[in-house]
């Protein structure tokens, strides 16, 4: 006679180590996977815990919790039962060979008093709209809820903030600043594809926030219709998470720099000329800074601009999705951001080349500790339009 | 000889090209013989007192020569430089 289903559950419970919620609560380095069904989840879970409902364990395990078998999971569910099972799937039939199953599921867990997280919920709307990252799990419910709760600030509605906005709002980030002080004009729409021919002569930021909205009402647009120097510049960046610089002069790249430095934003900056791309990430203290890259700009003759010398059109949209693919690892955590490595991408070629780029122990912006300078000298910067001008 | 990436900036100091060859023991004499085939190059390349000039950042393959020896750095046969301005290019 086959034995009965609780008989079967009875063997596995003995046959799985099970761990007591105090040893979980120490941590120790082990992945804690929740296997319980997604209304459970979001009713409450064990902060930094990875979900897997019970019925997607053997196709998604590898992307949560790794591919290295002898990674230690501790699995757990309401009161330990199904935790036991899926311990008992992952090390008998996937070879995870350091698996345990947490005694008493998070019922016990709360009974101790022990910390739970009641993620942000998202309406059935938005369950549908960004399906496709919550079934990706480098991005999931926890990836979509930061994107959500993010804010960026985009550095121009033009060529490379364009295609960068549109997918930021798309991808459901909750706030998005747009600095720009010029009207759409028809020479911007070869490549601004924000901007649309009946909204010539609109303000910039305002066409922006029509396109926005209209992909994805759920963005809150923050609009600066004015240009970024440095008597604004403290106010208009504060709060921001991420910042896009995509802005098309020397003296903003290094007023954003210093800015950003002190107040600890990083900075995903592109720059576009003719056929040529550069992209990196400023990550203030983590990797270099801008002026770690280029202490001085170059004189005029050497830095003309696209108005001068014109763009391919496409260009600044490979360059701004590639800025916004950044945004988005840079605010879920995904993946590894490109600081501390400049990338060159040259479009006839079709060729990529990277470079690496190193902090400057000598910067004289980031290699001071942000502690170390006063109110009085935060906001205050030297005249960067003369600096430029010096350099050439 | 190596191979030097030529920015766009000092593509036309060098005929259009986007890569040229130049021979050379160390990085300041590859691109001290860059600039004597493309004379137009040496002004953007070097001050007045021979030394780089410091809004020009040249990389061996992918480092920055500034964090190896400078122009002193030790060049191969199959190496490449990479010269590389700032540029500004975005919004507009």
């Amino acid at each position: 006679m086959s034995p009965s289903g609780a008989e079967v559950i009875r063997q596995i419970r003995s046959s799985v180590e099970e761990v007591d919620p105090s040893e979980v609560k120490s941590g120790n380095g082990a992945v804690l996977l929740d296997v319980r069904e997604t209304e459970e989840w979001d009713a409450g879970h064990i902060p930094g815990a990875k979900h897997i409902p019970r019925g997607y364990l053997e196709s998604r395990v590898e992307g949560v919790v790794g591919s290295d078998r002898s990674q230690r999971v501790i699995v757990y569910c309401a009161s330990g039962q199904r935790s036991a099972l899926a311990a008992h799937t992952l090390k008998e039939l996937l070879g995870y060979e350091n698996v345990a199953s947490m005694n008493g599921g998070i019922t016990l867990w709360k009974d101790r008093g022990y910390e739970v997280e009641v993620p942000r919920t998202l309406s059935k709307e938005q369950r549908e709209r960004y399906s496709r990252h919550l079934l990706v799990p480098e991005i999931g419910l926890e990836g979509q809820t930061k994107l959500l709760n993010a804010k960026v600030l985009l550095l121009g509605a033009g060529g490379l903030g364009s295609p960068t906005a549109l997918y930021l709002a798309a991808a459901g980030v909750g706030t998005l600043g747009v600095v720009d002080d010029d009207d759409v004009d028809l020479s911007n729409l070869q490549r601004q594809v924000i901007h649309t021919t009946d909204r010539i002569g609109t303000p910039k930021v305002d066409s922006a926030e029509i396109a926005i909205k209209g992909i994805n009402p759920d963005v809150d647009v923050v609009k600066y219709k004015t240009r970024l120097d440095a008597s604004n510049i403290m106010e208009i960046i504060d709060g921001y998470d991420v910042i896009v610089d995509g802005v098309d002069n020397f003296p903003t790249r290094y007023l954003l720099n210093d800015a950003t430095v002190r107040l600890g934003i990083p900075v995903v900056s592109a720059s576009i000329l003719g056929f040529d791309g550069q992209l990196s990430v400023f990550k203030p203290h983590d990797g270099p800074c801008y002026r770690c890259l280029y202490p001085v700009p170059p004189p005029a003759e050497l830095a003309p601009s696209c108005g001068a010398n014109g763009v391919l059109g496409v260009l600044p949209g490979t360059m701004g999705l590639l800025q916004a693919t950044e945004v988005v690892k840079l605010i879920t955590g995904a993946g590894e951001p490109l600081i501390g490595r400049l990338l060159l991408y040259e479009a006839l070629g079709a060729t990529f080349t990277e470079l690496k780029v190193r902090r400057d122990p000598e910067c004289p912006i980031c290699s001071v500790d942000p502690s170390e300078i006063s109110d009085e000298q935060t906001g205050v910067f030297p005249d960067y339009e003369a600096f430029c001008a010096a350099a050439g | 000889m190596a191979t030097i990436k030529i920015p766009p900036v000092l593509r036309p100091s060098v005929g259009g090209e986007k890569e040229v060859q130049a021979d050379g023991a160390d990085v300041g004499a590859v691109l001290r013989a860059l600039a004597e085939q493309h004379p137009a190059t040496q002004s953007q390349l070097f001050g007045a007192d021979g030394s780089l000039n410091r809004y020009v950042n040249v990389y061996l393959n992918d480092e920055d020569v500034r964090v190896l020896d400078g122009l002193d750095t030790t060049v191969g046969e199959s190496d490449t430089l990479v010269i590389l301005p700032a540029m500004a290019g975005g919004a507009a």
